[in-house]
């Protein structure tokens, strides 16, 4: 299988004492969906940095499609960050310009459909939205690129239960087979039968990488207890 | 409404066997097709690889076969449904044995109160 995101010895230094991320190696392939899992200050956020270029490795390197973070790799990296970035006295119109304008893989109509399906109006301003209605704009903007590789940081925290639902419906009818996503979540429960692949991030190391079933099949407990078990206070 | 699943079993699994419940109940008739991977994935709000597993298996046990360009059609074969229906009809009073001897019956008194209580229920 051809590989779209590989990590080898990926180490992230603040500081002299400090590694947030340690050593780390990880080779995914096209065509899942993979849960980025680990407690506060595991590195999670750290790694997603990494991917997207904001952050320089201090040693190691990260690959997207054989590629160093990049101009060639943001074309094909769909991102959703922590926080927003976007100036919230803009209109969701005049942001949907914006994406057309700055991402050759947008398409309008497909974010212009999500819209509607939500009954959001694409004549407010960002300000204006709720924060769970704000987190849907941004998730429906990234959801609506054609990218090959779609990095969500946290995309269904903050939001409730039936928009949860909603944001996970989105996700699961515009993933396409050729794409992979990679989403980091505290909420496990929520997103375990969503996810083809789950990574255990401890202390900026890989401890697991495995999928969802061979979890439950060999351990014969889903991934949230799992997970509460390897990082018992 | 995503399928009502147990978080502590493999998903694919799970997904089999409400599928083939829906076979046997007659949601799906024999020689009817199966909605396409993505749909049902859709409807279970689950991976669209865990659903294809899940076909991919249904498949391979012979309960559903695939035609290249239409999808996949449930098996005209009435009685591989009625066999499978068998099966879990055995697996489903297997269990329950189990938990009837856990409570200290012998066979003989769960039998006699299987009769007992239907009469009362008549």
């Amino acid at each position: 299988m051809e590989s779209i995101l590989e990590c080898h010895g990926l180490t992230k230094s603040y500081g002299k004492m400090y590694n947030a991320l340690n050593n780390l190696n990880l080779f995914l392939e096209r065509g899942q969906i993979v849960g980025l899992l680990g407690p506060n200050g595991s590195g999670k956020t750290t790694l997603i940095k990494l991917i997207n270029g904001l952050l320089v490795p201090t040693a190691g390197e990260v690959l997207i499609k054989s590629m160093a973070p990049g101009v060639e790799t943001k074309k094909i990296v769909s991102y959703l960050p922590e926080r927003t970035y976007l100036n919230e006295s803009m209109q969701i119109s005049e942001v949907l310009d914006y994406f057309s304008d700055f991402y050759e893989n947008f398409s309008r109509e497909r974010a212009g459909l999500m819209l509607s399906d939500l009954q959001i109006d694409e004549q407010a301003r960002l300000k204006t939205l709720s924060k769970g209605t704000k987190e849907k704009v941004q998730l429906i903007l990234v959801m609506s690129r054609d990218a090959e590789l779609y990095i969500l940081d946290e995309p269904i925290a903050g939001v409730d239960p039936a928009a949860r639902d909603y944001i996970l419906n989105t996700i699961l009818s515009n993933y396409n087979e050729n794409a992979t996503i990679l989403l980091s979540t505290h909420l496990i429960h929520d997103v375990e039968n969503v996810l083809d692949r789950v990574l255990f991030l401890k202390q900026g190391q890989l401890v697991l990488n495995a999928t969802v079933d061979e979890i439950r099949e060999e351990q014969g407990k889903s991934v949230d207890t799992l997970f509460r078990e390897v990082f018992r206070c | 409404m995503p399928w009502d699943l147990d978080n502590n079993r493999p998903i694919y699994l799970q997904l089999m066997e409400r599928i083939q419940l829906d076979i046997i109940s007659g949601t799906y008739k024999p020689g009817d097709r199966l909605p396409s991977v993505r749909e049902l994935a859709l409807e279970a709000s689950v991976n669209p690889n865990t659903m294809q597993k899940a076909l991919a298996e249904l498949e391979r046990s012979g309960i559903v076969h695939s035609m290249r360009t239409s999808g996949r059609l449930i098996t005209e074969d009435k009685s591989m449904i009625e066999q499978l229906k068998g099966e879990l009809a055995r697996e489903q009073i297997g269990a329950f044995l189990e938990k009837m001897n856990r409570l200290g019956f012998s066979t003989g008194e769960i039998l006699s109160l299987i009769q007992q209580t239907v009469k009362e229920d008549d």
